[in-house]
């Protein structure tokens, strides 16, 4: 116990300049997403849609290190520590990368091989917005 | 795999008599708990994404998410509400930080005034998300249900709704927990548990679940609100 006392003793200075940066840095970076956000409303272009989304992923994945490298402290932890933790979690890129691929390849499949499938999601909404209506008739 | 471990780290950490992660046991414990949590989250938000991939159609968020509290039928602020949300959690993160620190600095007031505050921005961050499911809930949404229409103007699945109400569940019943714990923290704090003991482990392991909740917010408000 005494020597967690002492390593946290050495981390004293600076701790609030640090605090105050990280902060501001992740203010900066939800306030980039939101205006990025808020700019992809008006795009039609998918292409251009796809880059923003890929932006903003960039970011969240930005303000996850300061999260956890600075307020989770995982940052002035000993390597041994913050390689116990990270090393697993890179796990996680062959999920996505697998998952997604998985499901982009079944709806293709479902587009080719199942017709009716696809008609069915081609279909505009008509009568959804009714029965809308209807619930909300139904409820007054 | 042990001999290349002690071969690459130059202190004497593996040597023995004491943690080579240099931390104490209920930390270490917490790293792996949060670990396991961000598997379980990660699965939820990659079958999500696994669904968004392989439906055709899907609603768009800034057509769902555009209202706010005390705003009328035709309110249309998308992303507005969620952002003051996500501020929300940032803030009451930061609190927490700084509840940590003075307790490593042994300062009981400064530790006691920033866990107040962070229980107030958990609590807020509650109503918010109590106010975004009951406003949804009256539009029609709920699990097996979904009154939004797709982004192209085709029929929708139930995914979407399913997906948004079981993850944003999942992470407001962890900042519930996590409320809770941080109530806790402030009680044993006032009645000096940690003055006795000499220090205020506790709050650090406290503070290290309220960082995680915060950064799984960042990731569902990402997922969920804006792409």
């Amino acid at each position: 116990m005494e020597q967690t006392h002492a390593i946290h003793a050495e981390n004293h200075e600076g701790g609030k300049k640090e605090i105050i940066k990280v902060t501001l840095i992740l203010t900066v970076l939800t306030l980039i997403e939101l205006a990025l956000g808020f700019w992809m409303m008006g795009i039609e272009s998918q292409q251009l849609r796809l880059a923003i989304k890929g932006t903003i992923v960039i970011l969240m994945l930005a303000k996850a290190f300061y999260i956890v490298a600075y307020f989770m402290h995982l940052k002035h932890e000993v390597k041994n520590l913050i390689m116990t933790i990270v090393v697993p979690l890179i796990l996680f890129v062959w999920f996505i990368t697998a998952f997604l691929y998985d499901g982009n390849s079944f709806r293709n499949l479902k587009n080719t091989y199942d017709p009716y499938k696809k008609e069915l999601s081609t279909k505009k909404a008509e009568k959804k917005e009714e029965s809308k209506e209807v619930k909300s008739e139904e409820t007054k | 795999m042990s001999t290349t471990t002690t071969a690459t780290v130059p202190t004497k950490l593996w040597s023995g008599g004491k943690s080579p992660f240099n931390v104490e046991y209920g930390k270490l414990m917490m790293w792996y708990f949060l670990m396991s949590d961000a598997f379980t989250f990660g699965a939820f938000l990659i079958a999500y994404g696994t669904t968004r991939f392989a439906t055709n159609g899907w609603p768009n968020p800034n057509e769902v998410f555009k209202s706010y509290p005390f705003a009328g039928e035709n309110a249309n602020a998308p992303l507005v509400f969620v952002s003051i949300m996500t501020f929300i959690l940032i803030v009451s993160s930061v609190t927490m930080v700084l509840a940590v620190q003075a307790g490593q600095q042994m300062k009981k007031k400064a530790v006691v005034t920033n866990l107040i505050l962070t229980i107030i921005g958990g609590l807020a961050f509650l109503s918010c998300q109590a106010w975004e499911w009951n406003h949804l809930f009256h539009e029609g949404a709920w699990w097996g249900r979904n009154p939004f229409i797709n982004a192209d103007g085709t029929a929708s699945t139930t995914g979407f709704t399913n997906f948004f109400f079981t993850i944003t569940g999942f992470h407001g019943f962890h900042v519930l927990s996590g409320v809770i714990i941080n109530i806790v923290m402030l009680i044993m704090t006032l009645t000096d548990k940690f003055e006795k003991r000499g220090h205020y482990l506790m709050i650090e392991k406290a503070g290290l679940y309220w960082h995680f909740v915060d950064l799984v917010w960042v990731f569902v408000f990402t997922c969920f609100y804006l792409i």
